[in-house]
């Protein structure tokens, strides 16, 4: 019966699947007269790549089963904070599969996409209002390019002045994105430490802001769900030896219509489609980044720019002598474009603001619920009284008490059918859990989140051991992460 | 409360008074300082319902010529080929499309198997062991791969033909100055690198040298020589490497490149104007610790099953920060997975034959449109998949009297390269055949011939 | 190893890393503590033989699957030996750190730099 058990196996990779001959693809026929020695035996490939051989069925079969062996946010609560798991709307597909979008090739002459260029142009306004900043570009391809894009912006500002400086600011909550970016940049990460209220400490901040600073990094509100109280004296303490603020936007679902940071002080801002603006995750990208800026970093932004003339005709301007250049190849992701717009001008300015204040209500009633139902005990909100969009509980409580850890936790969550939150994340927090639940979800999904966790603990008191050994309900159980790292089996062998 | 969010009235007493606040407006006001309080509505228009939103799109979209409303030749970087319909099928299944980066590898083996089977299928493409998982596309790919060589061995200069794509060159050059690199161009001799600049710019101050195949005019180089004469400095070799051709080229890990990078819209993934797509990223064993990206690797759980984990994130910026090998989070996970299902589609014998249609359908094109009056080949280089011409009348003016007839013809060259202002670049995919080539000789040929009674005149 | 150990006979630098002098040589490796925080070793990036090491500064890099950590010199000198062995098991930093999972054996330049080093006594009232 071996053979029924190895068909039945679903984690055999496509390269094990198929036998020789097999093909889904039909090639057209040749069509033109056959010539000969049209590329030099020397420049031929001699073995073929050894790609699988399987009919269409086959393959249909192989990645449906496969996709069944994945979470996702269409099936469940997915509360991973700084990553704004919302809901993505169908519509959004429907538009970005039209030709007139999806099979445009981005060199087309700009007045064969007038369309195109419009809804880019009406993107970036509607960004740049969100910001507060009026200058945008839409180039970058995820949050962390956008960072790069704003480092290297900064850098262009300063050297343009005559000024050579070498550090960039980041606070020690700062998402790992940040100083890799600084690194790439070609600066180095000063490290500014947080108060006990879960924001900058400003003094530090002040002995550190000298003259060689190039710019401060700051995500607001930060990655402890905290807003920070003294975002204008930040600001004038950054300005004040001439160096740019720089927004994160990972947490702009904050704050959507109710605070901007453009207002805030901040020169440069990245947004993530892929979280406040609904482009789907992917399971990993594709996301973009696009970035919005002040007047005075505005001539060093990236090529091409959209323009627009007297008559309403747009174009794409590559003259722009203190640009920073490119980024990427073409304009950007237009695919997350035309998702993004969608989401905008079906929401509109209320639908905007809703949804922030949506997204705080959801977190703080989530929050209220955790604390009713004494799972706040063991797990306390490590900043504050009330939080914005996310909150920041600490397992270190939980740990000692019970004896369970927050990854733990998170593992016994997958066997109630939800996905957990983001675990050990920011490093500030001992057994950090990280909570986001956007405002997509129902109050009824909050409750059933709350109740879960309630279980857990009160699962754990009993017998920890449970909880250690989830998850129990999955394709797969705990997996060896080490011996994954130690001898590294990154393709299949062949 | 919106189509996307439920809060009912009763929802809402309910929950502020768990949370004891009197509104959500109070939330805000007791943790956003007042100074920085937006105190007027957003200044964008008013929602809409769906049928409206979809219809405005739709409006948008008439307003663009697609691939789908004229015949397009029209390449460089970005290729019209047939995407099949079970690419739309998956890549739109809520369990593909949804889910985050898979941190919670037990709820995550369909993308975490994918990211492995798409790393293997990159790996025999470019016959190099070691793939990522993906980066965002093919220029910011040949940046990082800057980048990594920085990172192996700290010395000042990259050296690039002029053959690589005009957007992956300024790329480099935008990411070389933050990181700390000097660009130096070598130019190219009868449509490939020069192979006299190229030796003679090699030298022991040289990070990495940048060679692209077929190159941006077409032309296929001599790969293993390039690389050969970087070797005895000990740059690392970047290759930006066209996918659909390697099914006839040779690969480059048999070329002796060290880091293959390239652009992968062609596999599986629509034109888009530009973006989403997604670039790979692959190389020998040595750099495997100082890669970009995600990468999957296999394993087993507590009960033996076999299974896949995101590993060697010690590499990546959530672990090692300032010290991380590139600062990506979020890749390109969907756009790879359409394109490990289009090699699968395709499979070991149609990426040949593909190739070999495109050679000679290529081979074709040339010929046809260099018998045309006006019209010359531009390098007489082998060709695969796209080919260069020169015309004797404005190229702006012949494209565009082409799109009247409803043929987009190609690339104009002089856009990138002041020294190809006659230029054209057109491109075959399969979905070019015979009849289409021959409409477009016939388009074109009476485009020139207008065109230089119109200066002549 | 289960069970937090540090013996007598070896000098400790207040970063958690061991000495074993003997003579004008030393061997070197991580303590108890710094294994025990990193978690499971997958991966040590030895320097190379004959390089140079100073005390106080970092000579190498060790990875656990969630961690990357410095490893410090407690003294300073050229190295004569890496532990090759702990290429096929890092896991040997775990198991046994002051034994099999030495890392490297280094020429001493000054031996009086012992002085600044930590004994038994006073290493172990840092960890508490």
């Amino acid at each position: 019966m071996t053979g029924v058990t190895v068909a039945m196996d679903e984690t055999r990779t496509v390269f094990e699947k198929g036998a020789p001959g097999r093909r889904a693809f039909t090639c057209p026929q040749l069509d033109v007269p056959q010539a000969d020695g049209l590329l030099p035996e020397a420049f031929r490939r001699t073995e073929p790549a050894r790609l699988p051989e399987l009919t269409e069925p086959e393959i249909v079969r192989h990645y449906v089963n496969l996709s069944k062996r994945n979470f996702d946010l269409d099936s469940g609560f997915y509360p991973l904070g700084s990553c704004t798991m919302k809901h993505n709307p169908r519509l959004h597909e429907r538009v970005a599969g039209l030709a007139g979008h999806a099979r445009l090739h981005p060199l087309q002459a700009p007045e064969r996409a007038q369309g195109a260029l419009e809804l880019m142009w009406n993107l970036e306004r509607a960004l740049g209002e969100v910001a507060g900043l009026p200058h945008v570009s839409l180039q970058p391809s995820a949050g962390s390019h956008g960072e790069l894009a704003g480092v290297l912006l900064t850098r262009a500002y300063h050297e343009d002045r005559g000024e050579e400086r070498h550090l960039v600011l980041t606070p020690d909550t700062a998402h790992g994105t940040n100083p890799a970016t600084v690194t790439m940049a070609g600066y180095q990460v000063v490290k500014v430490a947080t108060s006990p209220d879960g924001g900058v400490d400003v003094e530090d901040l002040r002995a550190k802001a000298t003259e060689d600073v190039a710019c401060l990094m700051l995500t607001n509100p930060n990655t402890l769900g905290v807003f920070d109280p003294n975002i204008e004296e930040i600001a004038e303490i950054v300005h004040g030896v001439g160096a740019t603020l720089y927004y994160d936007g990972a947490n702009l679902n904050a704050v959507m219509g109710q605070s901007r940071p453009g207002d805030m002080g901040f020169d440069i801002v990245h947004f993530n489609l892929h979280k406040s603006f609904t482009q789907p995750h992917g399971g990993g990208g594709p996301g973009s980044g696009p970035i919005a800026v002040s007047d005075r970093i505005q001539p060093y932004l990236t090529v091409p720019r959209i323009v627009r003339d007297g008559e309403g005709r747009f174009d794409l301007d590559y003259q722009a002598p203190k640009s920073i250049g490119r980024l990427r190849g073409f304009q950007g992701n237009y695919g997350t474009f035309v998702r993004s717009y969608a989401y905008i001008r079906s929401l509109g300015a209320e639908g905007l603001q809703d949804a922030s204040e949506t997204a705080v209500l959801n977190a703080n009633y989530l929050l209220a619920r955790l604390r009713q139902l004494g799972v706040a005990d063991h797990l306390p909100l490590a900043f504050g009284e009330h939080c914005m969009h996310e909150f920041v509980l600490s397992g270190a409580p939980m740990k000692r008490e019970l004896g369970i850890k927050t990854l733990d936790l998170a593992k016994r969550l997958l066997d109630h059918g939800f996905h957990p939150p983001t675990v050990y994340f920011p490093l500030l927090v001992d057994e950090a859990l990280l909570v986001e639940p956007t405002e997509t979800e129902t109050k009824e999904t909050l409750d059933a989140f709350a109740e879960a966790l309630a279980a857990i603990l009160r699962e754990a008191a009993e017998d920890p051991e449970k909880a250690r050994n989830a998850p129990y309900t999955t394709p797969v159980r705990r997996l060896d992460e080490a011996g994954a790292a130690k001898r590294p089996v990154i393709r299949q062998p062949l | 409360m919106s189509r996307y969010t439920s809060v009912t009235e009763q929802d809402l007493r309910e929950m502020l008074d768990a949370i004891g606040v009197g509104s959500v407006q109070e939330l805000f006001d007791a943790q956003i300082p007042a100074g920085v309080r937006l105190q007027r509505p957003l200044d964008l228009p008013a929602g809409l319902p769906e049928q409206d939103v979809y219809a405005h799109l739709r409006d948008l979209a008439a307003r663009n010529v697609s691939a789908e409303d004229e015949l397009t030749f029209l390449g460089a970087g970005m290729y019209d080929h047939y995407v099949p319909a079970l690419i739309d099928m998956l890549t739109t299944r809520s369990e593909f499309l949804t889910p985050y980066t898979p941190y919670q590898p037990e709820i995550s083996q369909g993308g975490l198997q994918v990211m492995f089977e798409y790393q293997t299928a990159i790996s025999e493409l470019t016959a190099l062991p070691v793939s990522n998982a993906s980066v965002y596309e093919g220029p910011s790919a040949v940046a990082s791969a800057g980048y990594l060589a920085k990172l192996a061995n700290g010395r000042p200069r990259i050296v690039v033909s002029r053959g690589v794509h005009p957007h992956s060159r300024e790329t480099l050059r935008t990411y070389a100055h933050g990181f700390g690199a000097e660009v130096v161009e070598v130019g190219l001799r009868d449509g490939v690198t020069d192979p006299d600049a190229w030796a003679a710019a090699m030298g022991d101050d040289v990070s990495a040298v940048v060679f692209q195949q077929p190159n941006f005019l077409g032309a296929v180089e001599d790969a293993a020589a390039l690389a050969a004469a970087a070797k005895p400095c000990g740059a690392v070799v970047v290759g930006q490497y066209d996918p659909i051709p390697l099914g006839i080229l040779a690969p480059p890990g048999a070329c002796g490149v060290d880091v293959a990078v390239g652009e992968g819209q062609s596999l599986g993934n629509r034109l888009d104007f530009g973006g989403p797509s997604f670039g790979f990223f692959a190389a020998t064993e040595a750099h495997l610790r100082r890669m970009p990206g995600r990468i999957a690797g296999e394993t087993k759980d507590v009960d033996g099953r076999r299974g896949f984990v995101l590993t060697l994130q010690t590499r990546e910026q959530h672990i090692r920060r300032e010290k991380a090998t590139s600062n990506i989070c979020t890749s390109q996970a969907l756009n790879a997975l359409a394109g490990v299902v289009y090699l699968t589609w395709l499979g070991k014998q149609g990426l040949v034959e593909l190739g070999e249609l495109l050679l000679q359908r290529t081979h074709y094109a040339r010929q046809a449109l260099t018998a045309l009056d006006g019209v010359e080949a531009l390098h007489e280089q082998p060709v695969v998949r796209e080919f260069a011409v020169r015309l004797a009348a404005p190229v702006d003016r012949v494209i565009a009297r082409c799109q009247e007839q409803g043929v987009n013809p190609g690339y104009a060259l002089g856009r990138d390269l002041e020294e190809h202002e006659d230029g054209l670049l057109v491109a075959i995919t399969e979905q070019r055949t015979r009849a289409d080539i021959d409409r477009l000789a016939s388009v074109l040929g009476a485009a020139v011939a207008a065109e230089r009674v119109a200066v002549t005149a | 190893m289960a069970e937090a150990s540090y013996p007598d006979d070896l000098l400790y630098h207040p970063e958690h890393d061991w000495a074993r002098i003997d003579g004008d040589t030393a061997t070197c490796g991580i303590t108890w503590f710094a294994q025990d925080a990193l978690g499971e070793v997958v991966f040590f990036d030895p320097p190379e033989v004959g390089s140079t090491v100073t005390a106080g500064e970092a000579y190498a890099e060790v990875e656990s699957v969630k961690a990357v950590s410095d490893v410090i010199a407690p003294l300073s000198g050229e190295i004569l030996e890496v532990n090759t062995a702990l290429g096929d098991k890092p896991e040997a930093i775990n198991d046994d750190p002051y034994g099999e999972g030495w890392m490297v054996r280094v020429r001493l330049s000054d031996p009086s730099e012992r002085e600044a080093l930590l004994d038994q006594a006073a290493y172990t009232a840092t960890l508490s």
